[in-house]
C-alpha cells in the first residue's frame, strides 16, 4: 500500500497530486496490477482532505484504465507504466548515484543539480525531436 | 441534487444594524462549504439563522428543505457547533455523552465510544479542564453522533495549535467520507479551507460577494497583468474584482467565462487565497480607480 501526501505551496491541485503520486509508484514498481489503494475514507482522514478530491482522482485513474473500483471493496490497480523497463531502473539509478555524486564533488549545489538536469533533458528532447 | 440552505432575500437586522443582507444562495448537497469573510461580516449570524438559533428579519431559509429549528425532526437533522465549542464546564466528558444520547433521538453510541476511545479522553474528567483541542473534539463527538445530515460549524478551529487543528479536520473529513454528511464551516485559515473545501462562499460586509464550487470558481478567475491601462477599457463579460496600478503596469484580478485573449496581458491561474483576497478587498476597487484618473 502507497501512501499520499500533500505538497499545499505547490499550487497543484490535490487530485492531481494524487494522480501523479500513483502514476509515479506505478512507474517505479511501488505499485503492480491487482494492488489496492488506500481507501477514500483513510485518505481522506489521512490527510485531511476532502473525500471528493481523492474520488476525483481515483475516478480519472479509472478513465484512464490504471485503475478499477470494486464496490463495497474499494479501488484496485488494473494497469501499469513501468513495463519491461523495470529490470533497468536498478543500473540506471546506480548510474545516477555515481553521477550525482560527481556533481557534488565538483561543487554543484541542488539547484543547479537541477538546472543542469533539467537543461540537459529538454535539450535531448528537442534533438530527439529534430 | 436538493439544496442543504436554500435562501431568498435572506437578513437580520439587530435593533438598526444590519449583520446581513440580501443573502440568496443555494447549496447542493454532499458539499464541504468553506465560509469566509472578515470579523463580523455575518458568518456567524448566517450560520445562526441555519441552525434555528436566530430568525430572519427578512425573507426567507430552508435547511433540508424545512424551517431552521421547526421541531425535532428539523433539529435531529442538523448538527450545530457554535464558536469556541461550548461545553459544560461541571460537567464530566460521560455526562456529555449521557446528555447527548438523552437528547438525541438518532444518536449513534457506538460511533461516539469509538470516538472516545480513538480520542483517548478520560470519561471522568470534568468538561472545563480540558484543553481547546480536547474541548473541540468532545463537541465535534457530540454534533457527529447524533447523525445529522447537514453540520455547521463556526470557526472550530481558530483557537487551536496547528496540531489540533490538523487533527479536527481529519476527524472531521471521516465522518464526511462515512456518514456523506454536509458540512458548512466558517474560518480564517484559507490554508485549511483549500484542503477541505469543494464549495466557498465569500461574505463581505453583510452580503455574500460569491459563492460556488471552489473548481468553477478558479477556473473562472484569472489574474492579468501588463502595461498600465485603465480596466474600464476591458471587453464587456469580463467583470474586475480588484485592481491595482504602479506609473507602468495595472494588475487585475478578473471574473470571466471565456478565455482571455488580449495579448497585452500576461495571463495566470488564481488560488484560493488570491480569490478570498480580491473579494475581501473589493471595496479598494473604487479607490484605485480614483486613484488612477488622478494621476492621468
Amino acid at each position: 500500500m502507497i501512501e499520499f501526501h500533500l505538497d499545499g505551496r505547490s499550487g497543484v491541485a490535490p487530485y492531481l497530486q494524487l494522480i501523479h503520486q500513483v502514476r509515479q509508484a506505478l512507474r517505479l514498481g511501488l505499485l503492480a496490477e491487482g494492488d489496492q489503494l488506500p481507501k477514500v475514507k483513510d485518505v481522506a482522514a489521512g490527510l485531511a482532505i476532502n473525500p471528493n478530491t481523492v474520488l476525483k482522482a481515483y475516478r480519472e485513474l479509472e478513465y484512464e484504465g490504471l485503475a478499477a473500483a470494486r464496490p463495497g471493496v474499494g479501488t484496485f490497480v488494473t494497469g501499469t507504466l513501468a513495463g519491461a523497463s523495470l529490470a533497468a531502473h536498478g543500473p540506471l539509478r546506480h548510474d545516477l548515484q555515481r553521477w550525482l555524486a560527481k556533481a557534488r564533488r565538483a561543487g554543484l549545489d541542488d539547484e543547479s543539480i537541477e538546472a543542469l538536469f533539467v537543461s540537459t533533458f529538454r535539450a535531448a528532447g528537442e534533438e530527439g525531436a529534430a | 441534487m436538493t439544496a442543504v440552505i436554500e435562501s431568498e432575500g435572506l437578513g437580520k437586522r439587530y435593533r438598526r444594524l444590519w449583520a446581513l443582507t440580501e443573502c440568496t444562495l443555494s447549496v447542493p448537497a454532499g458539499r464541504v462549504v468553506g465560509l469566509v469573510g472578515p470579523n463580523g461580516a455575518g458568518k456567524t449570524t448566517l450560520l445562526s439563522l441555519a441552525s434555528g438559533m436566530l430568525a430572519p428579519t427578512t425573507g426567507t431559509i430552508e435547511v433540508l428543505g424545512g424551517r431552521p429549528g421547526a421541531g425535532p425532526g428539523q433539529l435531529a437533522r442538523v448538527g450545530y457547533l457554535a464558536q469556541n465549542a461550548p461545553v459544560y464546564a461541571e460537567l464530566s466528558v460521560s455526562d456529555h455523552l449521557k446528555l447527548g444520547a438523552r437528547l438525541n433521538p438518532g444518536w449513534d453510541a457506538a460511533l461516539a465510544a469509538d470516538r472516545m476511545k480513538h480520542l483517548d479522553l478520560d470519561p471522568g474528567r470534568k468538561a472545563g479542564t480540558l484543553s481547546g483541542g480536547q474541548r473541540a473534539q468532545l463537541a465535534l463527538t457530540l454534533a457527529v453522533a447524533k447523525r445529522p445530515e447537514l453540520l455547521l460549524l463556526d470557526e472550530p478551529v481558530a483557537s487551536l495549535d496547528p496540531l489540533a487543528r490538523r487533527e479536527f479536520l481529519q476527524d472531521l473529513m471521516e465522518a464526511v467520507a462515512e456518514q456523506q454528511v454536509s458540512v458548512v464551516l466558517s474560518s480564517h485559515l484559507i490554508s485549511d479551507l483549500e484542503r477541505v473545501c469543494d464549495y466557498l462562499i465569500v461574505l463581505v460586509g453583510s452580503r455574500v460577494r460569491v459563492a460556488g464550487p471552489v473548481e468553477e470558481l478558479l477556473a473562472s478567475h484569472h489574474l492579468l497583468s501588463g502595461p498600465r491601462r485603465d480596466p474600464a477599457t476591458l471587453p464587456a463579460g469580463q467583470q474586475v474584482i480588484s485592481a491595482s496600478h504602479t506609473d507602468v503596469q495595472t494588475t487585475l484580478l478578473v471574473r470571466t467565462a471565456g478565455p482571455v485573449l488580449d495579448p497585452a496581458w500576461t495571463v495566470s491561474g488564481v488560488t484560493m487565497e488570491d480569490l478570498v483576497l480580491a473579494y475581501m478587498s473589493q471595496a479598494g476597487l473604487g479607490r484605485g480607480r480614483r486613484h488612477l484618473e488622478a494621476q492621468r
